[in-house]
């Protein structure tokens, strides 16, 4: 098997398979399996009606073709929409019920699921491939009436909140991944903080592929309600394998008046090897309402794994007052490619957004930054400010900048900036005099080029994705 | 400690050092004067291993020849270059890169490496005795710093790197009065019979400060002529026609 060879691969330390028994639905996308699914998961029958009517608009849509990294064509038909390890096929009500080999998985990527080890005061949900194998802290939360358990869980046990928000941020017929998520989503995060309430820690769901030829369609709800306030991460990782793997997540966040949602990312699934095999294919869609007044919505994302990286974090600025961010590092070595940015939708009176992008690009590599800031003719006295600062190292890759800008009103500002920046020889030079080695002076400089969006991660973040950065990049100069 | 045979330099189809000989022993101060592009910061980027040129002829470090080592490996071995125009790094701390800077050294000669707080209290007193407010150690390297600021930052490296062979190239361009007599005390102070200096200076008045053994004129990629400290003196009044 070719998956063996890959082990060898020394660069990705996440790309270990765990041997566990899977309960699988049947292969390819139809009704059948959508119905697969929503049984095994003891969902309501309005829940499969939703995703009924997903898959039938589903047959209406084409896969987008605009972006610029080409995929070969993906066979639907070939794909496995759940996959669960046995053990879990009922949620283990504890610790002692998972299957230790996850447990052992978990331990591995460093996310310790036992609460006597308490990560930092960190509450995590895990979903290993389609379930949720673990949520932390949950008694902690649940005093202080905060929710935060899987999708699955909150189909069934918060029904109303789940109906009342699941698809306005991302309405049904979005796009092709999107509405196909909403078809197939397996599982995924719901976090709901009550009015006037700070979480009182930073909640995380860590992703992982570990099943072969499955697509992984998590779904993520995060609502805030009136004056709130949430720090949320996700993490991901997975397997080292020759094949091109699907990940389509939806993920929608929902701010009420005075609230705000921090939303980190640190994404580092599989990028394929160096000459481009293998590979997840990232295709996701964030997108935030910021439905009240003076709420504020930020984004911040680290991204350096998968073959290619399709994502706009977006946020829909309705509240007046409200405040949308995106701060972004995407980094691209070998043969990865990446197009991202954001769309910051502004409707609301005194709107505010900004977008702080650092793209990378080493090797064969293509960074696209794609952006959209769009005021409408009611968002008065709107401002954007937008900065795109690219880095490349080598002569190979490639970073290109595409902001589309659309302002309705002649009180509202939208500034842009744009820098692109070859690694200095100077610098390195520099660096190198002093003792550093190539690779410490890359890392440095790097992280010197990104640190406004480093500063923005939670502290124990921070430090990770500094060392991943300087990861991704090793070996990619002289 | 230094012993320069015959070294010829070419970058860019441009020969620049062409036939130079130097010796440099422990405990001396050595100057390097001479006219503008005569090669003298090429000859401080060959030594530190600055790489694109092409080299003939032969240098010895402690009786190593440098021309297999890396430019880390060099620094890590003691050879120190206070640059003519030191480098931004935006978004790097100063403190910070200082604190790798020192580490990487220190690992690579086999010591401990000082952890935040110890090297926050060596820096603070290395940086008040060359005058440096604190400020500055958390500002981004050298970005946004004036000329004299950014070469007295060189010399502070100097002081927390302890390099058996500093290189210090025109250090004293764009200094102060009060600045350059810092520099130089900072460069007496460290000054002992196990290193050595090589100082590339357009003007005397460093000179005043810092006696030099020798003074060696650079002309045209070789040393035209050596002499003791009053040879500076005499090249400030005449200038370097008469010689050259
Ligand atoms: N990469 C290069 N390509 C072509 N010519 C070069 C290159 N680097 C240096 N030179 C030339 O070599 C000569 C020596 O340069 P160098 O910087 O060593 O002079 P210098 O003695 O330090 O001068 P100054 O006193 O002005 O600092 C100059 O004429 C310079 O233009
Ligand atoms: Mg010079």
């Amino acid at each position: 098997m070719k998956t063996e060879d890959l082990k060898n691969n020394k660069d990705y330390k996440y790309g270990f398979t765990t041997d566990v028994e899977n309960i699988r639905s049947p292969k390819g996308l139809s009704e059948e399996t959508i119905k697969f699914i929503s049984k095994i998961k003891k969902e309501p029958k309005w829940m499969l009606e939703w995703r009924l009517k997903a898959f039938n608009r589903l047959k209406v849509l084409k896969e987008p073709n605009w972006q610029k990294p080409k995929y070969p064509k993906i066979n639907y038909q070939d794909l496995y929409y759940y996959s669960a390890p046995k053990s879990t096929s009922e949620k283990p009500k504890s610790l002692d019920e998972i299957d230790p080999k996850i447990l052992e998985t978990y331990k591995k990527l460093g996310i310790p699921l036992d609460e006597q080890k308490r990560l930092n005061g960190i509450a995590v949900d895990a979903v290993f491939d389609s379930v949720s194998v673990a949520t932390t802290f949950k008694d902690e939360l649940t005093k202080k009436g905060i929710i935060f358990c899987s999708i699955s869980e909150a189909i069934q046990k918060h029904p109303d909140l789940v109906k009342k928000y699941l698809g306005t941020v991302i309405p049904l017929s979005d796009h092709y991944f999107a509405t196909l998520n909403s078809a197939v989503f397996t599982d995924g995060s719901f976090v709901y903080i009550p009015p006037n309430t700070k979480c009182p820690m930073e909640l995380s769901t860590y992703f992982r592929i570990n099943a072969s030829e499955t697509g992984q369609f998590e779904r993520t709800l995060i609502i805030a309600d009136k004056g709130s306030y949430v720090s949320y991460l996700e993490g991901c990782t997975a397997p080292m394998r020759d094949e091109n793997q699907l990940h389509a997540a939806n993920v929608e966040l929902v701010a009420l008046d005075d609230a705000e949602i921090k939303y980190s990312t640190v994404q580092n699934w599989y990028p394929g090897d160096e000459k481009g095999v293998g590979g997840i294919y990232n295709f996701v869609t964030k997108r935030g309402a910021c439905r009240g007044n003076n709420s504020k919505i930020s984004w911040t994302q680290v991204e350096t794994g998968s073959a290619i990286t399709w994502k706009y974090p977006s946020c829909i600025l309705q509240g007046d007052n409200s405040v949308g961010e995106f701060y972004s590092i995407a980094i691209t070595n070998n043969f990865q490619k990446a197009d991202t940015g954001t769309k910051m939708i502004h409707l609301g009176k005194n709107t505010k957004s900004k977008i702080i992008s650092k793209g990378i690009s080493a090797g064969n590599a293509d960074n696209m930054y794609r952006g959209l800031v769009d005021i409408k003719n009611k968002a008065i006295n709107s401002r954007n400010y937008t900065q795109c600062d690219s880095l490349l190292m080598g002569n190979k890759c490639g970073a290109h900048t595409i902001p589309y800008i659309k302002n309705n009103n002649a009180s509202s500002t939208i500034e842009h900036e744009a820098t692109t920046t070859k690694i200095n020889e100077e610098q390195l030079y520099y660096c190198n005099q002093r003792g550093l080695d190539q690779e410490e002076a890359v890392s440095l400089i790097v992280n010197g080029f990104c640190k406004e969006v480093l500063q923005q991660l939670p502290m124990e973040f921070a430090v990770e994705a500094q060392k991943l950065v300087a990861i991704s990049l090793e070996g990619s100069v002289g | 400690m230094l012993n320069i045979k015959n070294l010829e330099a070419t970058i860019d189809n441009k020969h620049i050092l062409r036939g130079l000989n130097l010796d440099i022993k422990p405990g001396e101060v050595h100057a390097i004067m001479g006219p503008n592009g005569s090669g003298k910061s090429t000859l401080a980027n060959v030594l530190s291993g600055k790489n694109g040129y092409e080299i003939k002829g032969d240098i010895k470090y402690n009786g190593e020849s440098l021309s297999e080592l890396s430019t880390e490996e060099r620094a890590q071995k003691g050879i120190f270059l206070a640059f003519q125009y030191p480098l931004e790094i935006p978004g790097v701390n100063t403190n910070t890169f200082l604190r790798t800077s020192v580490n990487s050294i220190r690992k690579a000669q086999g010591e401990k490496e000082l952890d935040a707080l110890t090297f926050l209290k060596l820096i603070k007193e290395k940086a008040s005795e060359l005058g440096i407010d604190e400020k500055f150690l958390s500002r981004q390297l050298n970005v946004g710093f004036s000329g004299g600021e950014k070469k007295k930052n060189e010399i502070l490296q100097m002081k927390l790197l302890q390099p058996k062979l500093s290189i210090l190239d025109e250090t004293d361009s764009g200094l102060d009065i009060d600045a350059l007599r810092i520099v130089a005390d900072g460069v007496n102070s460290y000054k002992n019979k196990n290193n050595a200096f090589l100082i590339i200076t357009h003007y005397q008045r460093l000179l005043d400060y810092i006696k030099p053994d020798f003074v060696h004129v650079l002309s045209n990629g070789k040393i035209i002529k050596t002499g003791n400290s009053d040879l500076g003196v005499q090249l400030e009044k005449t200038g370097y026609l008469n010689i050259v």
